[in-house]
Formats: C-alpha cells, structure tokens, sequence
C-alpha cells in the first residue's frame, strides 16, 4: 500500500551552524547525529546506504526520487545499513523493479535509520558546499531546534575519529577465487564493500578477508601474493595500527593495493599528510585521470579526506619513489598514488576513489586486473 | 590532444525544412557548432536551405549557402569553397544522408574532404541495422530477434518464425518514415510494402514484439581518445511501442537500480567504440522487459539527435557544442564545462531534478489521420519542463502545451467516469491518453489494472495516483489551507487546476497564494546537483524553499522576452528566430536579457542565448511569477509579447492587467487588430477597402452574412493562428456544418465570434512586414504568393521582391501599411495580408507582432527585422536604427535595389506523415487552414533559377527528363501553350486529359491522352491520371485549379491530383507563374549553369553596387 501523499510525522533536522530544516519522518523515527554529508549519484541508493564507509555519516541524496526501485537481496555491499541517518527529498512510495523485495522505507524501519523527508535537498547541499561539512542531528522526537543544536553540538566530530575497527569483521574469513586459484590476498577490512573481494576473486583471486586489528603476523599468516586495504569510515590521521602494518608488509615487499581509505593509509605510510576536504567528493560521475595512459574515467568516490602529496615528481621514500598516478580534473585531488623500486617497476599503487564501483561506473575495472599483473610480475620475478 | 592544425575551414550541413522528426533541434545543435568552429579559428561554410534557421545568419558562418541540401548543389559549394572537413553529424539524417550520397559519387575523395566525427564506415554500421546487430553480439549484448527482408516473400516467411505481432522497420529512413506494428498478414504486406518502397535499399526489419517493455536512452559522447561519457539517461513513460518522439519522456531514469543502470552503460561505450564513432554524440535506445529484466538494444543513431537536444537541455551539458570540439581534436578533459567555468567537461551530469517532455501533435489539423501512436513518428513539437519532482515537472510539461485539454481536470462536471470503458481506451496509445489514465485512477482503477492495461511502470502509475491524491484532499477539504496549497503547488497543480477544484477563478487563487507568501523559487540546472557552484543562470520553477536568482548588476535592466513554446503547425522556429534576435538586439543595446521558453528543441532555450533563461511553461502565473522574482532581483524594463507568435500575445492583457509593462505594440492595440470590428473602423477611417465580412457568434447570423456578401465565403474563428479552423464554405448546408462543429469544441464562442468574408477568386496574395516606430515606416518586404488566394500564406510559396507587381502597386501598399500601422498604434512589427483583385488593394488581414515570414524577409533582404523590432519597442527609432547601422542608411525592403536577388519560399508539407485507420495517406488538400511544417528558401539573381531551387530544396530536383503531365483551368489554356510547348520542346513527353490535348495539338504540341481521376479507370484497367501519379510514372505534375465546378465539389479533381503528387512526391506546379517560372528554372538546370552563392557574397555583391 502506498504512503500517503503526506507523511503527519513531522521531524527536524539542525545543522551544527544552527541551519534548520524542517519535513517528515522517513524510515525509523527517533533521533540521530553524524557528520552531514551530500552524495550526488542518481542511482544506486541501496549500495551507499550499505556502504560502510558511511558510518557515522547522514547522507544527504541530490536525486529527488529515493527507494524507486526497492531493495533486492543482490546489490547490498555489507550485512547492513551503514549511514546514521537519511535526507531525501521524495521518498518512493511504491518501489518498481523486478529485483525488489522489499521497500527502502521497510528497511530504514528495520535497521532503526532515522530519516527525514520533504527537504529542500538542494538548499541543504549548497549549504553543505560553501560551509563544508558539518555535523547534523534529525529528531522526529524532538520539535525545538535549539535542544536539538545543543545535542548536535555535543555530538562526535569526523575529525580525528577512529572508526573501521567499528565496521570491520571480527572474524577473518576467505572469499574464494572463481575458478582456478591464481593468487592468494590478504585483504584488511576496514569497512570493505562486497563488491571489491567478488572483483577480486573473479580474477582467480582467493581473498583472506582479515579484521581491521590484523598484525603482520596475522597476514603473512595466510602467505599472500598481496596485501590490499580497503576503503572505511574515520579520519586517517587518527590511525596508527595499519598505517604499521603497512609499513611492515612494504619493507617486506608484499605488493600492496589500496582502495580509499586504502589510499589514505598508503600515503600516510609513505610519509604524506592527510587532510580532511571542504565537502568532500560523493558521487559517481567524477573524471579522474589516469596519469599513465591521459584515459579520463568516470569514477565512484566517497572520501571526505585526502592525501597532500606533490601532483608533479616523484618523492623519494625508504620503500622506493612514490608519485600521484591518478588526479581528480574537478579539483586536482589526489586520487591515486604509485610506489616504484629503484629499476622503475610498479611495486605497489593505490587508488582514492572506487574501482570496484557498486554503485557506479566499471571504468576503473582495469585496476584490479593491475593489482593481478602486479602480483604475476612478482611471482615471476 | 589539442586542436587539430590540418583542418583550416569545415562544411557544416544543416537539416533542410523543418518536417516531422527531424525540427529545429537541429538548428540549435548546428548553431552551436558555427559558433564553436569560429571561435576556434576555423572558416565555416555552411549549407542549408531554410532561411528560418538563426544558424543561416550571416554571422555565424564565414560562408552561408541558402541553397538545397542535395549531393549536386552541396557538390557545388564543395567546389567553389574547397573545405578541408565536412561535419555532417548535427544536421539530422538529411545531412547524414547527404554527406554519404557525396562519399558514394567519389565527390569528397575528389576534392580531398575529410568526413570528421562519424566515418562513413561507421555511419553505415550505427544506420545498417544487420550489421549493428551482429556488432551488439558480438559485444554480448542482445537484440530482439529479427529478419532482413527484401521483397514480399521474404515478409510472409519471416513471419511464420517470428510470429504475430512483429516490428516492421524499414532500413534508412528518417524520424521511423514506414514502420509500424503488424497484428496479421494483411498488416504486414501493407506496411511491409510501403515500407520498402520507403528504404533507399528496399530492405525491411522485421522483429519479436517488444511491445509493453521499458524503454531507455543513453546519450553518449566519444571523444579522440576514447574517453566517453553519457551525458544523460532517459525512461519514457511510454512503453515501448510508441516513438521515442511520440512518447512522454523522463530524465533521468527513474525506474532502474544501478546494476541495470551500469550494465546499460557498459554496453553502450562499447557500441560507440566497436561502431567507431570517432568523435561526438549519439544515442543508443534499450528495451527492459518488466519481468525479468533481459535488457536488448534497440538502435543507435551514430549523431545528434532530437534527443541530444532534449538532453542538452536537460542537463546543462551542451552536446552539439562539445561534439564539434571533440570532432576538431580537442579531448573531453581539455573542453571547460561552461556552467561551473571551473570543471572540465569530461564527467557525467548529475541531476537534482527531474525534466518531463511531452509531445505536441497536431491531429486536429487532420482530421481524417488515424491518431494511434504508434513507431512512427507523428508529433509537430515538443514540451519540456523541469521540476524538483516528477509530479511537478509532469504537471509543468502539461500546461506547457498549451492545450486546453492536455493538463488534468478534477472539474466537478467530470464525475461521470466509467472505469470500464477507459481502461479499454488507455489500451491504445493515442494523443491524450495520460490523462485517460488519471481520469481511470479516479474512476477507481488499481494500479495494477493500470498496468494491466498500459503497461506504464507501476511506479509512474503510483506518481499519478498521487496526483489524483492530492486533487482529492483539494476536492474534500472544508477550506483551502495554507498547507493544503502548499501540497498542491509543490505536486505542479497551477492556480487555474486549484481554481476549478474549488470553484475559484485562477486570480483569486494566485492572490490568496500571494497573501499566504506562497511563492516559487528558482533553481539552476547546473549538471553537478549543486556540487560546484553555478555561473550560468538556467533556472526553473520549484515550490521549494531557496531561491538562487541573483540580484542584477548596478545600473542594468532587464528585459524579459518571451518565446512561442511548443513547435505547431502555424507557430514554429520562426517565431523562435525573432525572440533570439531581439535577445541579441537587446544584449547589444545594454539591457540584460531574460528568456522565458518551454520549448527543448529551440536556440532560444540554449543558455548561451539570452543573459538569463528561464525554461518554464508560458502561462500567466508562471509568467507573472518570473516576473515577481526578477523585479526582486533588479529593475525590468519591460515584457517583450510581440514575437513569440500568438502565445505571448494571448498573454500580453493578463500580464499588463496585473500591471506588468509591456514593450512596444499595447495589447489594447493587438486587441484593435484582432477585434472585426474595431479594426473595420480603423481601416474605414484610412479609408481602405476590405473584403466585405461580418461576424457572428450563431448559424443564423452567419447565414444572413452569407447571404449579404455572397458565396463562396471565407469562414475563421477569430484569435487563432495558422489559419486554425479556416474554410472556403460555398453553401449553407457546409455554413451550418462548420458553425455547428466548432461551436461545439468551444473554437467559436460569445467572446471569440467567426469571422465571416468575401473570399476573393482569382486575387493576387500579398504578405507585408513592416516596422513602425509611431512615425516612420520600414516596409521589410512585399511577398508575392505564388499561389492563388485561399491557400494558407503558411502554405504558399511566394517570392521576394514581388514578381508581377509595378512601383505603382508597391507604393499603394506601402500606403496601406503605414495607414494601418498608424490607425492600429503599431510599436514594433506589423504584418498585413493583401489581395489585389481587379486591380483593388483588399486588406485581409493585419497582425501587430512577428510573422512566420520575418527571418524569411530578414534572410532575403539582408537586414535584420527582428533586431530593429526588439529595439524599437523599447524606444529607438527607425531614423536612430538607420544611424546605429542596423537598418540601412537609406530606403527600405518596399524598393529593393534593381538587380537584387529573387527569393522564393516554398513550404513543406507534412501529408505523408498522417495515415487514415485503414491505411492510406490523408487527403493531401491544401486550404485556408496551415498545414505545412516548414519552409525553403530558394534565392538566385533570376525568378526561373530561385524558383528551381526552391523545389530542389523542398521536394528534391525538377526533373531533366521524362512525362510531364498538364491539366489546367480554362482561365489558363491560352497561358499554358506557349510554355508547355518549351517543355515538349526539351524532350519532356506531354500527359494531357482530352480537353487540354486538343488544345495543346491544335497549337502543335503532342500530347498523350490519360484519363481523369472523375472518369475512373477505364474498361481494360486504363489508369487515371491518378493512378499515374501513385505508380509514380509521372516526373512532373502541372495542374492549376480549376474553380468551383458546377457539380458543387470544388476543385475537386486538381486537389486530387495534387494529393497524390504530394504523397510521392513529384513536383507540382499550381499556378501559371509557377510554370513559366518552372521552364526558366528547368531551362537553367538543363543548361547546368545554376551556381550557388554565398548570402555573403551576395551582400558584397550588393555593397558594390554590383548585379549579380
């Protein structure tokens, strides 16, 4: 049955400025806070809300029309929804796909997701952009906005937040290859998306998918061809534990491979800073290049941090010469890095944005297929 | 890669005449190409044979050829320009075609022109439906199932495995000419077999159905290397079954997850590349089936299309203005994204709105035609609107039609609906049929019954019931609350729809809206949903809560202009001309700019055109509401109403009831022109002769005028254009039929009474734009029609300057016109329709505003009416124009220089599009009542040549050789011997009826003898003149009217012919001028010395004071 044109549960919504927006109750009602972030794909909702990366942050969806097309059992990207809270504008009120089991409101319901409907979206996220973001909190419980700006107030900042050890697994488990074993991967959760372990194991890879805590120990354990770092929630800056353990597996030569947060670690690693971006970069239609080909893809980001590294030259590093492989063309953000040996070969590389897409486009496909040739040269050599 | 350096000057290949599928859309996309390539340095030559594009200014292109868009006369242009490159990817398939017949006669290996964008070899696999088919699977995708046919036998065999229904499309052909949907064999062998007549390579596709499917559309752009990107994606409501451009569409898709989205992605960047379309834009259509998702590949085209225009608009991404970079070398990352300034173009638009388009058709114009909508296209315009959510944007593309009858009525008289009955009728997609299905979703259908029997995705289905919810609580609710409006205004219901809910007029609604500070705001299509910010000001309306119009610069002033909305027959890219050069006029002048428009396909709505555009509906609260905010941002001079035809004219009361200031001609003045009697008193007090008329609201009224004046008469409803409802009537019982048929749909009423004249026979038609500044007059041009009175000016060709008539009769006109300029209070443009009938200068009508004819008379006089007009109406005089230089220093279009050159207009007409229900073409008559969808120009120093280009422009070439057929009223027997005798005399084999054999043998010319249509065929099968036509073994028709016949039908037999020679199109010639000046034009083609000239080599000509 579909909702009613109106939804009668109010529910507010105060940005840490003090900015209030009013509309209805969408999903779970109740209270939550998180740092208000704008995500621009039209398509795709069920894999952002899943998406871990996510924790602790309020998505604010450009796209008007949310939940169309329902939620299937297929394109889930963790066991849940991740986001801490939910703006949209026109909910669906009936999905439409032949894939649909469920209706996104359903699931918001379920999971206990506060959200908020009826917002002027796109005032929220010119206000997002010019102020950066910021911390919210959306009540269906609350009708003051000034008690509302004083919990919002007291609540957690992204900003030197620890957080993919929240969203890891706690058990390492293995994915395995499709088909014939090529190589084996020890793959560090920190807030891994499903998709990234498939792409891999399609490529005749077995991933050993390891708890965010893993030591050195723990991953050569499992004897890999490669270590790769997966994207997560949280401030890079304030993690220390797999910024060692990368530093460990690098002087050790195990070809490394990192994706977002991945990417993040990579630089810290290599010795870069990390800082956290105005508004950040959400959506699935942004141009990276790749500096080795001059191709431009169409990428899937979602990072609210970035790595400072030098766009042009190369850095000397005690594990070899690193260097800025991929640029964002909106805005010059580093978006890949690439680590040489003294002869020049690719040792090891990452990448800021999401090649494993879901949502999003297969352009940067190609990267895994990288990450295999890397790990074959290795072998061979 | 940066610019290529080998490439010094490119061809550019417009569309031709605007016809249906193929509009000004092309205008817009070859428009922006002319600009792009001239700013990058390059010398563009140009060839198009509309004069009413903007894209034939003289200003856009270093070299414009008015001239027609056939191999030999672009062959001509070749030669004389010797271009390095040739863009023919954004003029529709007739530069497509045109540029592939030139590759295949060796002409652009013989004069060393390179094909940029799309290779002939790549064009051939998008367009060859075999070979594009294995080019999908060959990449994993899949088609719907199908077999090449090329004859009869081969159609009946295909169906026997593939099974009823099926598709059947015929390979290259334009806008899906000749396809359709056969249910059984008696379909199949009838649109099967046109439909091979149709393909230039008699070959038909049959396939598995696909009826009820989802269907979607990538636009894709490819760059040199090999970067690509989809600039949108599009769902139609429709499913599939009805042409894309028939359809109402929506972007950007709203039914798909991001798997199907990808998958859809994937596959077309692969089709792009494996097709080798090097550079630029196409589109590529899909269908889903709702069950199960299996996705097929319907079709690409391998250039921009109609669709790329809407997606242009759509998204802010300008598609023809990259896709003509990219051609010169440029790569996607070097190309700035002009909205943000700041990003570069290589990304994908994402959008925070949804745009809805819906189709405009013109059925009422064809009575007869069958108005299923089927693949065949059969929609003369589009609307499009853009709102923060489908229900807004739907019910903003709604009233953007302007049809009273396409937004959706709760009325309170509507109640009686019976479910049963329409679900039945929803079945069949047809014009109006949405608003069908709300009507069955009030009658108390279920969605899923809905879907049962439309096949319309369940969540549209839901997004109307939504709809109907809120009409609903506006229907129940004991007063209109402020949050009940708000809920209502938020979901697209416009004052008007509140009003008639609740009994209210639209004003008291918008003044208790106002009072309640319920207000839209404007937001900006700025193709990243707000992640960078906007510097170009394209916006559209939301009942939203922030506004981002920005205050206006210290010491500027806006005006606002507004267009013509959807292309119609009567009111189409030629008013769009106007409203861009008052735009530019203005922006020269100092004002800043405001487009209101509602229409994707124009440059008016492209938002490098005006300083700010506003893409909204044409009606006065969205107006007024435009208005509203812009006075909030700055002062506004005014509201340009005069030339967008008559849809800002049927605003310019409201607006200056409300009391917005109207520039140039008062809307009391528009009223004087258009009320019978006020303007018989201004034309008594010139004392100017009229056709004696009268008006009247009733059968017996009218009838007594009838009487009064005489049969035949000539009957209209007053404040329409394109001869809207317009009918010679010769007798009462026709009288009481027409008065009883549009008294009944609300055309004549107390307000809007019919207008009943003298039709005048055997007149001469004069078509008159001028330009009045309160003092002085500026005759623009004096059009001669070719044809005699009583066809539409729209549909008649004319020439320019007049071709018979004397200084004497040139002055008398100019008299008239400054007259009625003067008694009317004219500020700005004037048209005036004479006929001159015994040497009396009739007065048949005059309008206050732009006509169709001003780029027209703009083009062939080379001065720029429609910029003086804009500048006159906000104060400028006609001496001020002639110093600023934008009016020429002396004289004017009244008296053009000796030795000017001649330019015909020929129209075009759209019968062939328009079938009746068992299949045959529509009555290809031609009357007071506009049916022609565009024009051509032809332009030549002499009638003959002009004349011959004009037809080579809008029906292909005259022929060199072959049957000539002659059949003329007695009036005319002693006109036609002499050149018909030239004809026969150039080899041509003479057809005659009996009567007009004799005649032509007794003065020595031989004629066969055929039957005529009224004698049928004969007692061995001998066929009809007719018949001849039909089976095509005519090359030349030449048939002048023959006046009302005593058996009451007339002119029947000519109109006949004329029917059957439109629909094969086989030239025909209507008017004894028209064959004199046919034998010069064949003569001059027969001696191969007809040139092409450039329109800036011709004013050179003309400032040197030099005949051609």
């Amino acid at each position: 049955m579909a909702l009613p044109a109106r939804n009668q549960t109010a529910a507010i919504m105060v940005l840490e400025d003090g900015r209030t927006f009013r509309g209805e109750s969408f999903g779970a009602e109740g209270e939550t806070f998180g740092e208000a972030v704008f995500s621009t794909g039209m398509t795709g909702y069920q894999e952002t809300l899943t998406d871990p990366s996510y924790h602790r942050q309020v998505v604010v969806m450009t796209a008007p029309h949310v939940g169309n097309t329902g939620m299937n059992d297929e394109d889930t990207e963790s066991s849940r929804i991740w986001v801490a809270g939910y703006v949209v504008r026109d909910p669906a009120r009936v999905p439409s796909s032949w894939r649909s089991v469920r209706s996104l409101d359903d699931d918001l319901r379920d999971q206990g997701v506060v959200g908020i409907s009826g917002v002027d979206t796109r005032a929220l996220t010119r206000h997002l952009r010019e102020r950066g973001a910021m911390r919210v909190g959306i009540s269906t419980t609350e009708t003051d906005p000034q008690r509302l700006l004083a919990r919002v107030l007291q609540s957690g900042e992204m900003a030197g937040a620890n957080l993919s050890e929240a969203v890891s697994t706690q058990e390492a488990y293995v994915v395995p290859a499709v088909g014939d074993r090529r190589f084996t991967v020890a793959a560090v959760d920190l807030g891994i998306k499903s998709n990234t372990p498939r792409m891999m194991s399609e490529r005749g890879i077995e991933v050993h998918v390891l708890p965010a805590t893993s030591t050195i120990e723990d991953v050569r354990a499992v004897s890999p061809d490669g270590l790769f770092f997966s994207n997560g929630p949280g401030d890079p800056a304030a993690t220390t534990g797999q910024v060692q353990l990368l530093q460990d597996a690098l002087r050790v030569g195990i070809p490394y491979f990192g994706i977002c947060f991945g990417n993040q670690l990579f630089g810290r690693a290599l010795g870069f800073g990390t800082y956290k971006l105005k508004y950040g970069h959400r959506g699935i239609n942004q141009p990276v290049m790749d500096r080795t080909t001059g191709k431009v893809e169409v990428t899937a980001h979602n990072h609210g941090f970035a790595v400072d590294a030098p766009l042009e030259g190369s850095t000397a590093t005690e594990f070899g010469e690193v260097s800025v492989s991929h640029v964002c063309l909106n805005d010059d953000v580093v978006e890949g890095l690439e680590l040489r040996d003294a002869d020049g070969r690719l040792t090891s590389f990452s990448v800021q944005y999401h090649p494993e897409a879901a949502a999003g486009p297969h352009d940067a496909a190609y990267l895994f297929d990288r990450f295999s040739d890397l790990m074959s040269d290795r072998k061979d050599a | 890669m940066p610019k290529r350096t080998d490439i010094q000057s490119v061809l550019v290949i417009g569309s031709g005449p605007i016809i249906i599928g193929q509009a000004c859309e092309f205008d817009y996309s070859g428009t922006q190409a002319c600009r792009v390539l001239r700013q990058e340095g390059l010398r563009v030559v140009l060839v198009n044979s509309n004069p009413a594009t903007i894209m034939t200014d003289p200003e856009f292109a270093d070299a414009t050829y008015v001239e027609p868009i056939t191999p030999d006369y672009v062959e001509k242009v070749i030669a004389k320009e010797r271009p390095d490159a040739l863009l023919a990817t954004l003029g529709g398939q007739t530069a497509l075609n045109c540029a592939m017949a030139l590759d295949k006669a060796g002409v652009l290996e013989k004069y060393g022109v390179e094909l940029i964008g799309a290779s002939i070899e790549a064009i051939e696999r998008g367009e060859n439906r075999q070979q594009f088919k294995k080019i999908v699977e060959q990449l994993g995708g899949e088609s719907a199932r199908s077999v090449i046919c090329h004859s009869v036998d081969d159609l009946l065999a295909a169906a026997d495995d593939l099974g009823y229904p099926m598709v059947v499309r015929p390979s290259f052909t334009m806008g899906g000419t000749g396809s359709g949907m056969a249910y059984d064999e008696a379909d199949l062998r009838r649109i099967g077999g046109s439909g091979l007549d149709a393909s230039p390579t008699t070959e038909v596709l049959l396939e598995e159905s696909i009826l009820g499917w989802k269907e979607y559309e990538l636009e894709v752009m490819r760059d040199s290397a090999d970067n690509s990107v989809i600039v949108c994606s599009i769902e139609n409501l429709d499913p599939m079954g009805v042409h894309t451009g028939d359809s109402i569409t929506v972007a950007p898709a709203m039914t798909l997850t991001d798997r199907e989205y990808q998958k859809m992605r994937d596959l077309a960047i692969d089709i792009i590349r494996a097709v080798g379309v090097d550079t630029g834009g196409c589109n590529i259509q899909y269908a889903v089936n709702p069950a199960d998702g299996r996705l097929i590949v319907i079709e690409m085209n391998p250039r921009v299309s109609r669709s790329s225009a809407l997606a242009s608009k759509a998204t802010g991404f300008p598609i023809a203005k990259i896709a003509a970079k990219v051609a010169i070398g440029y790569t996607l990352d070097e190309i700035d994204n002009d909205i943000t300034q700041e990003t570069p173009a290589s990304f994908e638009p994402s959008l925070d709105y949804v745009v809805v388009k819906v189709p405009r058709f013109a059925f009422e114009k064809f009575p007869e035609a069958d108005p299923t909508l089927t693949t065949h296209m059969k929609s003369v315009g589009e609307a499009m609107a853009i709102g923060r959510s489908f229900t807004e944007a739907l019910q903003k593309s709604l009233r953007s039609l302007e049809s009273k009858h396409a937004p959706f009525d709760w009325h309170k008289e509507y109640v009686e609906l019976d479910k049963a009955s329409l679900l039945e009728e929803i079945k069949v997609p047809h014009d109006g049929r949405l608003k069908k299905v709300m009507d069955a979703i009030r009658a108390g259908a279920t969605p899923e019954e809905i879907f049962d029997a439309t096949a319309i995705d369940p969540w549209f289905v839901d997004q109307l019931a939504l709809i109907n919810e809120v009409a609903v609580q506006l229907i129940e609710a004991t007063e209109l609350t402020p949050d009940l409006l708000r809920l209502a205004k938020r979901h697209g219901f416009s004052d008007e729809q509140v009003g008639k809910i609740r009994g209210l007029p639209a004003d008291v609604v918008r003044g208790v809206r106002h009072a309640l500070a319920i207000r839209p705001v404007y937001k900006t299509v700025d193709t990243c949903a707000a992640e960078f910010a906007a510097q170009t000001p394209y916006h559209y309306s939301s009942y939203d809560e922030e506004t981002e119009v920005r205050p206006r610069a210290e010491g500027k002033e806006a005006v606002i202009i507004l267009g013509s909305g959807p292309n119609r027959i009567g009111q189409g890219i030629e008013f769009d001309y106007s409203c861009v050069h008052a735009s530019l006029a203005l922006a020269e002048a100092g004002y800043e700019t405001i487009m209101v428009n509602c229409n994707p396909e124009t440059v008016s709505t492209d938002y490098d055109t005006s300083d700010r555009l506003y893409f909204e509906p044409l009606t006065l609260e969205d107006v007024l509401e435009i208005v509203h905010a812009e006075q909030q941002a700055g002062p506004v001079a005014g509201v340009v109403c005069q030339l967008g035809g008559q849809t800002p004219l049927g605003l310019a009361q409201g607006l200056a009831d409300a009391g917005v200031p109207i520039v140039g001609t008062t809307p009391e003045a528009i009223h004087l022109a258009e009320e019978r009697g006020a303007f018989g008193r201004v034309l008594a007090d010139a004392g100017l002769p009229a056709p004696k008329h009268g008006t009247a609201t009733s059968y017996p009224q009218a009838q007594r005028i009838a009487h009064e004046i005489g049969y035949p008469v000539l009957v209209r409803p007053s404040y329409v254009l394109g001869g809207r409802g317009m009918e010679i009537v010769y007798d009462d019982a026709a009288l009481e039929a027409y008065l009883e048929k549009y008294v009944a749909n609300g055309l004549i009423n107390e307000r809007q009474p019919v207008l009943v004249d003298r039709f005048l026979d055997d007149a001469v038609e004069i078509d008159v734009d001028a330009l009045f500044d309160g003092e002085e007059l500026f005759m623009g041009g004096v059009m001669e029609h070719i044809e005699e009175a009583g066809i539409h000016s729209g549909d008649s060709s004319c020439a320019l300057p007049p071709i018979t008539l004397g200084r004497e009769e040139i002055d008398r006109i100019r008299r008239s016109t400054e007259a009625i300029a003067r008694g009317l209070g004219v500020r700005g443009l004037l048209n005036i329709q004479f006929a001159l009938a015994s040497d009396v200068l009739y007065v048949l009508e005059a309008n206050p505003r732009a006509s169709r004819t001003v780029p027209f008379v703009s083009k062939a006089t080379a001065t720029p009416l429609a910029k003086a007009a804009a500048r006159v109406m906000l104060g400028e005089s006609i001496a001020d124009l002639r110093v600023a230089g934008v009016l020429p220093a002396e004289g004017d279009g009244g008296h053009l220089p000796d030795g000017s050159p001649i330019a015909v207009k020929e129209a075009v007409m759209p019968f062939d599009r328009f079938k009746t229900a068992d299949g045959r073409t529509v009555d290809a008559l031609l009357g007071p009542e506009m049916r022609s969808t565009g024009e051509v120009m032809g332009f030549d120093a002499f009638f003959g040549t002009a004349f011959a280009k004009a037809q080579a422009a809008a029906y292909g070439s005259l022929p060199l050789s072959g049957k000539v057929f002659v059949s003329v009223a007695n009036r005319d027997k002693r006109h036609m011997i002499f050149p018909v005798k030239q004809i026969a005399d150039m080899g041509f084999e003479i057809l005659a009826t009996a009567g007009t054999a004799e005649v032509l043998r007794r003065n020595g010319v031989q004629a066969t003898v055929v039957r005529k249509h009224s004698e049928g065929e004969g007692p061995d099968g001998e066929p009809t003149i007719v018949g001849l036509i039909w089976a095509r073994e005519v090359d030349l028709v030449i048939n002048t009217p023959h006046g009302a016949t005593s058996g009451g039908s007339p002119r029947a037999d000519g109109y006949d012919i004329r029917t059957a020679a439109v629909s094969t199109d086989i030239p025909c010639i209507t008017t004894i001028q028209g064959l004199g000046a046919a034998v010069q034009g064949l003569e001059a083609m027969r001696r191969g010395d007809i040139g092409v000239r450039s329109l800036q080599d011709w004013a050179r000509l003309a400032a040197e004071g030099r005949n051609p």
